[in-house]
């Protein structure tokens, strides 16, 4: 069935694929090896090697900082939960027509400018000492809800501009199809414009997802025992360097498998609208 | 008689287990207007895809002035310099004005200084009476404009063979005389020109060769007067009766 000529070329070509794989091994093997030798020939190399890379303190530290860890994926997924209802909740707000609504667009706008302008880590200070520091009955002051309450408070506004951007990002022929078959403007939000705007914003949001996962880490500055203060305490206890490499090198083990999701997540979505 | 500008022979495309063309045997001779028509789904717009290389194609040959292009070792950018594709859809770049997006290839691929690809580009909107609309942006021009100027840019650099895949199905009936009268000069200048169209009778009246395209098959191809009047095939009849019937030719 297939002629003389297309085996040829399909000979050729796989012949081109097994040279781009070798070239890439070679290359890679090259460049690993210079970084090696760069690395280790460094005047302060045997040094370092020893205060942060001692296997000896890295097994040691390792339980205490998984259980640390344990802390800040419970803190991550209950934080994304609250995250992306909280920010559906400000982007709806936001897209809001008309003027009655002016004070609730007003309010989410606001929201939005000031936690995306403050800095993290006097969110986390501001909410997780200035808000026992009240007094109140029923504020709480556990340091791992309250680092969570402020990592909610920045993290939904970032996740609402970027639904928001999804959500404007869905051609208005949507909306006048929606109306036109009846449906209210609630209804349409709900059933035509959030699950198109969802997909198209699946990528960016759990790019947010992944800096989420290690602002997680971020806790510890209000003396939560996670990954990060468990290290921080080894690194005392041992008196080197390598528990904090170890903490280091979990958290991108946890981002990992998020960023994949999001890569494949990107591609489908590119076949998905026919860009094939 | 001397070497046709587009053979393609055997030609196979197959997307997963749909064979969309099957075995295709076809020549465009230099000055030679070859216009395809069928049904849609019928092949055509892949068969020029795979002409300008945008397709990988899974057997079968593709000469373009004798030159084997579907060769892997050829490299198709340079191939697809030599062909200008205008697109159903215009493929205006959006974000360029008029002049740009027809000075864009001459500038950048072929290398003229920016002036004189201006000035090429300025006189080809001229011919086509859209000088006076050279700075604003695709999205303020009708559809016959925005399809009219992307046919300049395919000519901006002065390419051998002209492939127009369905170029008037976008647009509005009262726009399609002016993007089809523009497509008469072409050919009335000598160009090569390969299209798929779906205006039967402006095929007959413009056509040197007319090509039937049923299921992936190159069904039949002829003179205009003799497919349109006297089709060979019992499916080309059929596909011409419904054409008739739904008042199109």
């Amino acid at each position: 069935m297939t002629s003389d000529l297309q085996r040829e070329r399909l000979a050729y070509k796989r012949s081109r694929s097994r040279r781009s794989t070798a070239v890439a091994l070679c290359s890679t093997l090259v460049f690993a090896l210079v970084a090696w030798f760069t690395v280790t020939s460094a005047p302060g190399w045997p040094r370092v090697r020893d205060s942060f890379f001692d296997p000896g303190s890295a097994l040691s530290s390792l339980p205490d900082v998984l259980s640390g860890l344990w802390l800040n994926v419970r803190v991550l997924v209950v934080c994304e939960v609250a995250i992306l209802l909280l920010g559906v909740g400000i982007a709806a707000l936001r897209t809001l027509r008309g003027p009655v609504w002016f004070p609730l667009r007003a309010v989410a706008t606001g929201y939005v400018d000031l936690f995306r302008g403050l800095p993290l880590i006097i969110c986390l200070y501001l909410v997780g000492f200035g808000l026992p520091g009240l007094r109140l009955t029923g504020i709480p002051n556990d340091p791992v809800l309250l680092g969570g309450i402020a990592l909610v408070l920045v993290y939904a506004a970032y996740v609402a501009e970027v639904l928001r951007a999804g959500i404007d990002s869905v051609h208005p022929s949507q909306l006048a199809a929606a109306r036109s078959i009846g449906l209210t403007h609630a209804k349409t939000m709900r059933i035509v414009v959030l699950p198109q705007a969802v997909r198209r914003v699946l990528p960016p949001l759990l790019n947010d997802f992944v800096a989420l996962q290690k602002d997680c880490g971020l806790i510890s500055v209000l003396g939560a025992v996670d990954a990060v203060r468990a290290a921080q305490i080894d690194v005392a206890r041992f008196y080197d360097f390598t528990p904090y490499v170890v903490a280091g090198l979990l958290f991108v083990v946890l981002a990992v498998p998020c960023a994949r999701l999001a890569d494949a997540a990107g591609r489908r979505l590119a076949t998905r609208e026919g860009a094939r | 008689m001397s070497e046709p500008v587009l053979r393609v022979s055997g030609l196979v495309k197959r997307y997963g287990p749909d064979t969309v063309l099957d075995g295709i045997d076809l020549e465009v001779a230099e000055h030679e207007v070859v216009v395809l028509i069928g049904a849609s789904g019928s092949g055509k717009s892949t068969l020029l895809r795979c002409v300008n290389l945008q397709e990988e194609i899974d057997d079968g040959q593709i000469l373009l002035e004798g030159e084997d292009v579907s060769d892997p070792r050829v490299d198709a950018d340079l191939v697809r310099r030599r062909m200008g594709v205008v697109f159903q859809a215009f493929n205006l770049f959006p974000h360029l004005c008029v002049l740009d997006n027809v000075a864009l290839a001459p500038r950048v691929v072929h290398g003229r200084p920016r002036e004189e690809a201006e000035r090429t580009a300025l006189a080809l909107l001229d011919r086509v009476g859209l000088a006076d609309r050279a700075s604003a942006y695709p999205d303020r021009l009708s559809g016959g404009q925005q399809q009219r100027v992307a046919i300049v840019r395919a000519l901006a650099y002065d390419p051998r063979l002209l492939l127009l895949d369905e170029i008037t199905s976008a647009l509005d009936p009262e726009l399609v005389g002016e993007v089809l009268t523009l497509v008469r000069e072409l050919a009335g200048q000598g160009r090569t020109i390969l299209m798929a169209t779906h205006e039967m009778g402006f095929a007959r009246r413009i056509a040197d060769r007319v090509c039937f395209l049923d299921a992936g098959r190159l069904l039949e191809s002829g003179p205009p007067e003799q497919l349109f009047t006297e089709p060979a095939h019992a499916r080309t009849q059929q596909f011409l009766a419904r054409i008739v019937a739904a008042g199109r030719l």
